[in-house]
């Protein structure tokens, strides 16, 4: 690490707590500042250097198609970063790649400064705090709404937990709560197969909700939703940041323009250009890739 | 917070009991008719009444239901899971091999050599028993083994084909080759499981003889029970939340996934627990039909269980119940009636059940209730 990304590191992790106390919500040292000697626990997320997902040089190829190709890209935390980039840019293949569903060729892939993704399964990586809503909406179609928020809930995953789970009252809280986010409360016993479009994407983003992610990772979130929906979206994403981190793929610009601070734009597996959403509509290679010449 | 006054007027649904009322009154009545009215109706009605149960009827319902335990162990898996396995009958023949063993050890000096050594083996000029016949004496230890041996089996299998997460057609055809391979391995002699001729002529169970009417409605009796019993095990399974996410690994498995569920430990246990059932229903089978041989492992047998559980209805653990009842019943008038037509009626049987009931029996039923509301 060079000196530039340490103070940027130490930048963003004093904006994090900052934001945390504007929100009286309290950093997990109590509101004090970090000392310089912590004790490090195996499988808890460390935020204090600034970032909560680091890639570094990551490439991967698929049959000699390189679908990644040197990507470095960092996220801090309580951060909500939007990421474009024309078809084929890499974009799904990136998200992979942090939930352990693709081994990259080379590279380093973080989350918080001490956990190394590459070592972990799918499973593992969702059991650490990374929530991952998929392009095409995947629910689980034969249980009810109900059903499907309640197997996402954060709990012991093992099987002989699950053959003796119960729901507690504080679950059902929770449960309740998320239903009445994504506003499917008198769907609570409809199949998920039967629910429109925008509720299944609306019933995977409770999903999400469910499993209470240091990390949200969102495919295409409000493709095929009505324009009152994707305001909501908008809406819920923005009452999200700060307590979580989102990186949000998308292709509607309205959306990015209404939740984005930084616009990544990924082009050829690695990233184009950064900056503000108005910053990167005016980059030249940015007009290039999407107009073409 | 204005949430929670919203939330309030909604109440999350309660869990569900394992039965139903209705599903326990046909569960005591199925009881009922397995543990009284069979026995009374075959061994205290006299034959010449009308209501005399033969004892053909006890030998073919008794074996029906040994059918009906293996498509319920189906349906868990493929129905509820989605893993179609093609290979049960081998977990079916590995519970009534080691059931085999025993009985045959059970028979004593009273074969036809007059040895103490089964009838193959003098046959086949061996003077000692082979290591693995070692735990074939003691009846304890074959309980033991007619769950352990289909359950280790199964494990070691499906660990490494879950592992390697071979799923669809390519693991049903893995299961079907598994399950001929072990035929053509139980074919061999020198295996030490007598070859093509299986094990038969069985005289003892637990040094009582076996081909007395008796016996025959106490393992009927038995076999009643474990089949109602292995139901009401299913259902506690698939009404646990363990159920919910068999039924998620089915619909959206990378959704188990990212939901931080690991599927390898839950399609292992199912896969096991399965096979288990299979092998105490093969174990059942083997004293009521008096024989067992490798044929049992033939492809066509795993074919057929699957056939049950679509007939019925997969995923309603009632319906392959049924489903093996509808279609081993037809099998056992039609192949005595009109014995050249068995195979197209099955062939029909699944180009109809698969073309205009895809839900099977019980899906029908539940239609035709539907709609006369």
């Amino acid at each position: 690490m060079t000196p530039e990304l340490l103070e940027e590191g130490a930048r963003r992790a004093e904006k994090h707590r900052a934001t945390l106390t504007a929100q009286g919500g309290r950093t997990e040292s109590g509101g004090r500042e970090a000392g310089f000697s912590r004790l490090h626990t195996p499988g808890e997320v460390d935020i204090t250097h600034g970032r909560i997902l680091y890639l570094e040089d990551v490439s991967v190829s698929f049959d000699g198609f390189k679908a990644i190709n040197k990507l470095s890209l960092d996220i801090a935390p309580g951060e909500l970063r939007c990421i474009i980039g024309p078809n084929g840019a890499g974009k799904t293949t990136m998200m992979d790649i942090i939930t352990g569903k693709t081994r990259p060729d080379e590279g380093q892939v973080f989350f918080g400064s001490t956990i190394d993704l590459l070592r972990y399964k799918e499973s593992e990586i969702a059991q650490m705090g990374i929530g991952r809503k998929f392009q095409k909406p995947t629910v689980f179609e034969q249980l009810s709404v109900f059903e499907n928020l309640e197997l996402a809930l954060k709990t012991n995953k093992a099987v002989t937990a699950s053959m003796f789970f119960r729901l507690d009252s504080a679950q059902s809280d929770r449960l309740l709560e998320v239903l009445h986010t994504i506003n499917l409360g008198d769907s609570l016993s409809r199949l998920a197969g039967n629910l429109s479009h925008g509720q299944k994407q609306w019933l995977e983003i409770g999903m999400l909700l469910m499993q209470d992610p240091k990390l949200l990772l969102l495919d295409e979130p409000v493709a095929g939703m009505t324009d009152e929906e994707t305001e909501r979206t908008a809406e819920l994403f923005l009452t999200l940041k700060g307590k979580h981190s989102l990186m949000v793929v998308e292709h509607d610009m309205s959306f990015i323009n209404t939740i984005s601070d930084i616009v990544t734009v990924l082009c050829d597996g690695s990233v184009l250009a950064q900056g503000t959403l108005a910053q990167v509509q005016a980059d030249e290679r940015v007009i290039e890739v999407y107009l073409g010449r | 917070m204005n949430t929670s006054l919203n939330t309030a007027a909604i109440s999350l649904p309660a869990p569900a009991p394992l039965l139903s009322r209705t599903g326990w009154t046909a569960f005591l009545a199925a009881l009922i008719v397995v543990c009284a009215l069979a026995p009374v109706l075959n061994l205290l009605v006299p034959a010449s009444s009308m209501f005399h149960l033969s004892d053909y009827g006890v030998g073919l319902i008794g074996r029906i239901m040994c059918y009906a335990i293996c498509a319920l162990a189906m349906d868990l898996i493929w129905g509820f899971t989605g893993i179609l396995s093609l290979g049960h009958g081998l977990f079916f023949a590995l519970g009534g091999y080691a059931m085999g063993m025993y009985l045959m050890r059970q028979i004593g000096t009273d074969g036809n050599y007059k040895s103490n050594l089964p009838d193959f083996m003098v046959f086949l000029d061996w003077k000692t028993l082979p290591w693995h016949w070692a735990l074939s004496d003691s009846f304890i230890a074959t309980l033991f083994l007619i769950i352990a041996v289909p359950g280790v089996v199964a494990f070691v299998f499906g660990y490494f084909a879950f592992r390697s997460r071979i799923k669809g057609v390519y693991f049903s055809i893995i299961t079907q080759a598994m399950t001929f391979a072990a035929m053509l391995l139980f074919f061999r002699n020198e295996t030490g499981f007598g070859g093509n001729n299986g094990f038969t002529d069985f005289k003892r169970i637990l040094n009582i003889p076996i081909a007395t009417p008796s016996m025959r409605m106490t393992l009927f009796v038995l076999t009643g029970l474990t089949l109602l019993g292995f139901f009401l095990l299913a259902r506690w399974l698939i009404s646990a939340k363990f159920g919910r996410v068999l039924q998620a690994v089915r619909d959206a498995e990378t959704r188990v996934m990212f939901s931080g569920y690991n599927p390898l430990g839950y399609k292992l246990t199912i896969w096991t627990i399965s096979a288990m059932m299979c092998g105490v229903a093969g174990a059942l089978y083997v004293p009521q039909v008096g024989i067992i041989n490798p044929s049992e492992m033939s492809p066509a047998n795993s074919i057929e269980i699957a056939i049950w559980a679509a007939v019925g209805g997969r995923a309603t653990l009632v319906g392959p119940i049924l489903g093996a009842f509808i279609v081993s019943g037809a099998k056992s008038w039609l192949t005595v009636a009109y014995p050249e037509f068995w195979l197209y009626f099955l062939g029909l049987l699944f180009i109809g059940v698969t073309l205009f009931l895809p839900d099977g029996v019980v899906g029908l039923l539940k239609k035709l209730k539907g709609g006369s509301k």
